[in-house]
């Protein structure tokens, strides 16, 4: 039952970790990317306790009299932490994505990429770019202007 | 399409790879009997040197202060920058009606009780499991539960803010007195007391207090901006 | 213990993976909160107390909180959303 019972706990743990950090790449909402950061975040904490946990042993508080054997305190004092700091992140990341769609009206991470790269092109005054095979830019392009030493005006 | 397959069959790859490396790094621990050296002498020590019965409690505060430190100020930069990226406060829509009556009669029962559990929580950290950002947390939800029954009459963000920056100077204040009286910073001072008596384990339940002060102040205030109106169209 | 920590594992995996799959935003955030609490349980199962009542009070409670209030202000607070993929007009 032992090795059942610890090989159980190390799937749930890094099945946890694994669903969250491919959620996090593959995901094209905004909002599934912070879901899936929470998840990844839940799965790395239960796999930092578990690694302080003993057979037959007690919580790490004084009780009473008895000494039985105790798991180990660090992990989770470090693992306290890390909740709180996990919460903050997610915190900041939902605000990142309440302001990215009142900029760009929806939080699709294809079409948000496509508005971005057009509005990053229309400041600096390129014509948008068509596909792949057409990027941003005049054609053809103009020649290079050569760069003015520092005293002299550009002729 | 073939580049749409690979460009999800990529990530998943990865996510299989990644599980694949952690199993084979896990594999070699020893699950279950841990070698725990740094674990058992703090057991041995804890209750000698801090008088905290709470171990955990002694490892965050008396033997790993400054990591608390270090947490305090990542939450306060996470709070201060979704609040400045998050913009002015919108106008809070006049017509904004309240909550049903569940919601309105349950905040008022909530109040009270949430705000007695989670000063309880705080007080009791170094005694029981709990502690200051159990309790931080707890009254956060007191003050926001009212928030979200009355949407019109939310905490004044300048006594919040007034909370939390009296709350971290107080435990920063603290530590530099720890340092001032020749220990190390954020040593606990003030003698330990009986073990399992509510006043006991020196500082540690002040310094657990600011903490948690400082973790509901600033979380009721991150909650609030949140449910400030201004949500639906798009600039 | 082997039969609860089973059943444990298995809801949280499953919610887990829900919460990527579910088109309605309001079931996926619930789900979130699913796999918060079933990892505050497996905490209290590991002997851990003070790490379990901060994952149900953060995770499960304020976390969760969080996301749902972030739901209201991007505008997904609908029971019967489905997920903008190809409006390229809004």
């Amino acid at each position: 039952m032992n090795d059942a019972t610890t090989l159980t706990l190390y799937l749930g743990a890094i099945g946890l970790l694994a669903i969250g950090i491919g959620g996090l790449v593959l995901a094209r909402h905004l909002f599934r990317v912070v879901m899936a950061l929470a998840i990844a975040e839940a799965g790395a904490n239960l796999l930092l306790v578990l690694t302080g946990f003993r057979w037959d042993a007690v919580a790490p508080i004084l009780t009473g009299a008895d000494r039985a054997p105790m798991v180990d305190p660090v992990p989770q004092a470090l693992v306290l932490t890390a909740i709180v700091i996990g919460v903050g992140v997610q915190a900041l990341a939902l605000a990142l994505a309440i302001r990215l769609r009142q900029a760009y009206g929806t939080l699709d991470l294809r079409l948000i990429r496509a508005r971005m790269a057009a509005e990053i092109d229309g400041a600096a005054g390129l014509a948008p770019a068509g596909s792949r095979d057409r990027p941003a830019g005049e054609r053809p392009l103009p020649p290079p202007q050569p760069a003015a030493l520092p005293g002299e005006t550009r002729p | 399409m073939p580049t749409a397959r690979l460009a999800t069959l990529g990530p998943l790859l990865f996510a299989a790879g990644f599980a694949f490396l952690l199993a084979v790094l896990v594999a070699g621990l020893p699950f279950g009997a841990p070698p725990m050296t740094v674990g058992q002498a703090i057991q041995g020590d804890a209750a000698g040197t801090v008088g905290a019965a709470n171990f955990v409690t002694a490892v965050v505060l008396a033997y790993r202060g400054i990591d608390t430190l270090g947490e305090l100020s990542i939450l306060f930069a996470a709070a201060m920058a979704a609040g400045l990226v998050l913009g002015r406060p919108g106008e809070r829509r006049a017509g904004a009606a309240p909550a049903g009556f569940i919601l309105r009669a349950g905040a008022d029962l909530l109040f009270p009780l949430l705000l007695v559990v989670g000063l309880y929580i705080i007080l009791h950290g170094h005694l029981t499991p709990g502690g200051g950002f159990q309790g931080g947390v707890i009254l956060a939800a007191a003050f926001v539960v009212p928030v979200l029954a009355d949407p019109g009459r939310p905490p004044e963000h300048r006594r919040l803010a007034w909370v939390e920056g009296l709350a971290g100077a107080a435990f920063i204040a603290t530590g530099l007195a720890a340092l001032a009286w020749d220990h190390e910073f954020l040593a606990p001072l003030l003698g330990r007391g009986t073990l399992g008596s509510l006043v006991s384990a020196g500082t540690l339940p002040l310094l657990y207090l600011a903490v948690g002060l400082k973790v509901g102040a600033e979380l009721t205030g991150l909650l609030v901006r949140m449910t400030e109106a201004d949500g639906e169209a798009p600039r | 213990m082997f039969w609860i920590v089973l059943l444990m594992v298995v809801v949280m995996l499953a919610s887990a993976v829900a919460a990527l799959l579910l088109p309605n935003f309001l079931g996926a955030v619930a789900a979130v909160s699913v796999v918060s609490l079933g990892v505050a349980g497996l905490f209290v199962l590991l002997r851990a107390p003070d790490v379990a009542m901060t994952e149900a009070a953060v995770g499960a409670g304020l976390g969760s909180l969080l996301l749902a209030l972030a739901l209201r202000r991007l505008g997904l607070w609908r029971l019967e959303v489905q997920e903008e993929t190809d409006h390229a007009d809004r």
